[in-house]
C-alpha cells in the first residue's frame, strides 16, 4: 500500500491530539485504510503516542505533548510546535514501505439472540412497518454479515453496517429511559447491541445473553472495530440457559 | 487505615488521572476534572500525583478519619474545618485520630479534592481507579460515595511518612498544619469573569461569519445542565452552521467544542463519550480545561483564540510548575 494510497490528511485535535481523516463516507474501502493504518501505528508506536481512536473514515491520535517534546531527536529540535514533530513522525510512518498486514486476522463473531415478545417488544412494529412477518424480520436480521466499523458511544457499543434496508425502520418518536443490557435493536438502516443499559431511541428487537462488555478483562470489548458479526436465533430457553452460564 | 463518609454530601467520587488506552473500545476517559488541583493535592502529601482521590462537588461532605492521617485539600475555595477549626487548604495537614473534617460551602469554585497520604485503596480497572458512573464500574464500587462508606488507604511511603513526623511535632490539636502552601495553583481565585483559550477546530470555516465572531465576541454563561460529561453554554448569538452538512462520528478529545444544531456550544470534559458526531468549532487548550472543572452553573465566560504554539507554550510551563512542586516537596522533607 503506497503513501498515496493512504491518502491521510492530519489536523490538530486540540493540543494534545492529532485527527488523521482518510475520507468523509462509510464505505468498506474506507475502513479498511483505516484499519491498514492504527495497525501500523501501533506496531511502530512513537515516543510519547498515548492512544489511536479509529472511526468510520478518521484515527484521532493522542499524544503526550512532554514526551513528544523530550524525545525530539535531529532535525526535530528545529521544529516551531510539537504538533509538528507528531506530524513528521507520523508521516515517516505513512512513507514507510507496507508493514506486514497480517498484524491482526480479522475475526467473525456470532451472537446469539432471543428475538422478539418481551424480549425484543418492538419486533412486531419493524414486521409491520415492513409489510413482513415477524419471522421474516428474524430470518433477514439473522442471515446477514455485519461489520464493526467503530466502537462508540457507550462502552463496547458496536456500529455495524451491512444490514438489509429490507428490515430498516425509524427510531422511537419518544425514546426509552432504560434500555436493558443485551438488546438488539434497529435505528434507520442500521442494527446494534447495547452492551449496558442505557436512555436509547432504537426500535428493540431481541436481546442477547453475551456480555459485550467486561469491565475486569484486559479487552473490555467483546467487539473490536474490523470484527465481522453474525446474529444466531436462540430460544427463550437456550437465553435462559446462556445466562446461567452453561 | 480507613475513612469513614460521615456524609456524602452532593455528589462525590473517586478519580485518579483517569482511564486512557481504551478508547478504541469506548470506554471514556474520565478522572479528575481540575488535574491541577489534584495533582498537587498529592504531591503535598508524598504521594505520586497519579494517585487516587475524593472529587467533592459543591459541599456538604463529612469524612471521618480512623487514624492520624495526612491528607491535602486543594481545588475549589472551600470552607473546610476538622474538629470544629479552621482547616488550611492547599498544604499537608496531619489530621489526629478520630477527627472529623467537614466540607462547608464553596467561595469560588465547584470541585474540591482530598488526597490521603498513600492513596485510597480500590481496584484498577483497565488502569485506572476512576469512577466511571455511566458504566457503573470504577472507583468506590462504580458509584458516588454514599453516607457509610468506608475508604480504605493504602500505606503510605517514606516521603509521606517524613512530613507526617515533621507535623507530629507541631502540637496536639484536632490538626497541625505545614506553614507553607502551593495556592498558586488555586484558579478558584481567578473566576470572575474569566477567558478560556481555544485552538479553532477543524469545522470552524463550515460556520457563518457571524458565528465565528461571536464565539468570540460574546459572553457564555455555563448552563444548569452540565455535569462531568461536558458543559454546555448558553450564548445571546446562537452559532450556525452556513449550509446543513452531515458529519461522520469521530473521536473527540477532551476540551472538544461541539456545537449540536440547536447553535449552544457544548465543551467535552472528563466523563466525555469517545465519539461524537456533531461539528467543532474549537478546542480549548488544555491549560484551561481546569478552569471548567471550577466553573458552577450561571458563571460566565469568553473565549479567545490562541495559537498552537501558544497553547503548547503553556502547558509546558503549567508542566513546569508542577514539577517544581514536587521537587519542592521532596527538598524539604
Amino acid at each position: 500500500m503506497s503513501d498515496s494510497h493512504l491518502n491521510v490528511q492530519l489536523s490538530p485535535l486540540g493540543d494534545s491530539a492529532v485527527m488523521l481523516r482518510l475520507g468523509s463516507t462509510i464505505t468498506e474501502e474506507t475502513h479498511r485504510r483505516v484499519m491498514a493504518l492504527i495497525a501500523r501505528l501501533e506496531a511502530r508506536p512513537f515516543a510519547g503516542l498515548l492512544e489511536c481512536v479509529p472511526s468510520f473514515a478518521a484515527i484521532a491520535v493522542h499524544y503526550d505533548p512532554f514526551l513528544v517534546k523530550k524525545s525530539r531527536i535531529g532535525t526535530e529540535l528545529q521544529h516551531t510546535t510539537i504538533y509538528d514533530t507528531v506530524c513528521s513522525r507520523i508521516q515517516s510512518l505513512l512513507s514507510m514501505e507496507q508493514l506486514s498486514n497480517g498484524s491482526r486476522k480479522s475475526r467473525t463473531v456470532e451472537i446469539p439472540v432471543c428475538y422478539g415478545e418481551e424480549l425484543g417488544p418492538d419486533l412486531d412494529f419493524v414486521a409491520e412497518h415492513n409489510g413482513l412477518a415477524e419471522e421474516e424480520v428474524i430470518a433477514i436480521h439473522a442471515r446477514g454479515t455485519y461489520l464493526v466499523y467503530m466502537i462508540g458511544f457507550a462502552p463496547g457499543f458496536p456500529y455495524l453496517g451491512g444490514m438489509s434496508g429490507r428490515i430498516a425502520a425509524p427510531r422511537l418518536q419518544t425514546p426509552r429511559t432504560i434500555i436493558p443490557q443485551g438488546s438488539v435493536g434497529i435505528a434507520g438502516e442500521q442494527t446494534g447491541v447495547y452492551p449496558i443499559a442505557t436512555p436509547g431511541g432504537w426500535q428493540l428487537i431481541g436481546r442477547t445473553p453475551l456480555q459485550l462488555f467486561q469491565p475486569q478483562a484486559s479487552i473490555p470489548s467483546l467487539l473490536s472495530p474490523g470484527d465481522s458479526v453474525r446474529f444466531k436465533p436462540i430460544s427463550r430457553e437456550q437465553y435462559e440457559l446462556y445466562r446461567e452460564g452453561v | 487505615m480507613s475513612i469513614n463518609v460521615i456524609k456524602s454530601g452532593l455528589f462525590a467520587t473517586v478519580q485518579d488521572l483517569g482511564r486512557h488506552g481504551s478508547q478504541k473500545y469506548g470506554v471514556s476517559v474520565g478522572g479528575v476534572m481540575d488535574t491541577g488541583a489534584a495533582r498537587a493535592a498529592n504531591l503535598l502529601v508524598g504521594n505520586k500525583e497519579s494517585e487516587a482521590v475524593i472529587e467533592m462537588t459543591l459541599a456538604g461532605t463529612e469524612l471521618w478519619l480512623e487514624k492520624d492521617t495526612l491528607i491535602a485539600v486543594c481545588g475549589a475555595d472551600i470552607t473546610a474545618t476538622a474538629g470544629g477549626e479552621r482547616l488550611p487548604l492547599w498544604r499537608p495537614v496531619l489530621v489526629r485520630e478520630g477527627v472529623t473534617v467537614t466540607f462547608g460551602v464553596c467561595r469560588s469554585g465547584c470541585r474540591t479534592y482530598v488526597a490521603v497520604a498513600g492513596g485510597l485503596d480500590v481496584p484498577d480497572l483497565l488502569g485506572s481507579k476512576s469512577t466511571y458512573l455511566r458504566g457503573a464500574f470504577g472507583g468506590f464500587e462504580g458509584r458516588a460515595l454514599k453516607t457509610g462508606d468506608v475508604l480504605r488507604v493504602k500505606n503510605e511511603g517514606q516521603l509521606s511518612d517524613r512530613i507526617k513526623q515533621s507535623l507530629l511535632a507541631k502540637g496536639n490539636g484536632s490538626f497541625a498544619a505545614a506553614g507553607w502552601h502551593a495556592s498558586h495553583f488555586a484558579i478558584a481565585a481567578h473566576l470572575s469573569d474569566p477567558v478560556i483559550r481555544v485552538l479553532t477546530g477543524s469545522h470552524y470555516p463550515l460556520f457563518t461569519v457571524e458565528s465565528q465572531q461571536s464565539l468570540f465576541s460574546q459572553t457564555f454563561q455555563i448552563s444548569v445542565q452540565s455535569d462531568r460529561m461536558g458543559c454546555r453554554l448558553e450564548g445571546s448569538r446562537k452559532l450556525k452552521l452556513s449550509s446543513p452538512v452531515e458529519l461522520l462520528s469521530e473521536a473527540v478529545a477532551v476540551g472538544t467544542v461541539q456545537v449540536p444544531p440547536d447553535g449552544n456550544p457544548i465543551v467535552l470534559l472528563a466523563d466525555r463519550q469517545t465519539t461524537g458526531g456533531y461539528p467543532r468549532i474549537a478546542n480549548v487548550a488544555s491549560v484551561d480545561i481546569p478552569v471548567f472543572a471550577q466553573l458552577k452553573p450561571g458563571d460566565r465566560f469568553r473565549f479567545e483564540a490562541i495559537t498552537q504554539q501558544e497553547a503548547e507554550q503553556l502547558l509546558v510551563e503549567s508542566e513546569r510548575d508542577i514539577q517544581i512542586l514536587k521537587a519542592a516537596v521532596s527538598l524539604k522533607f
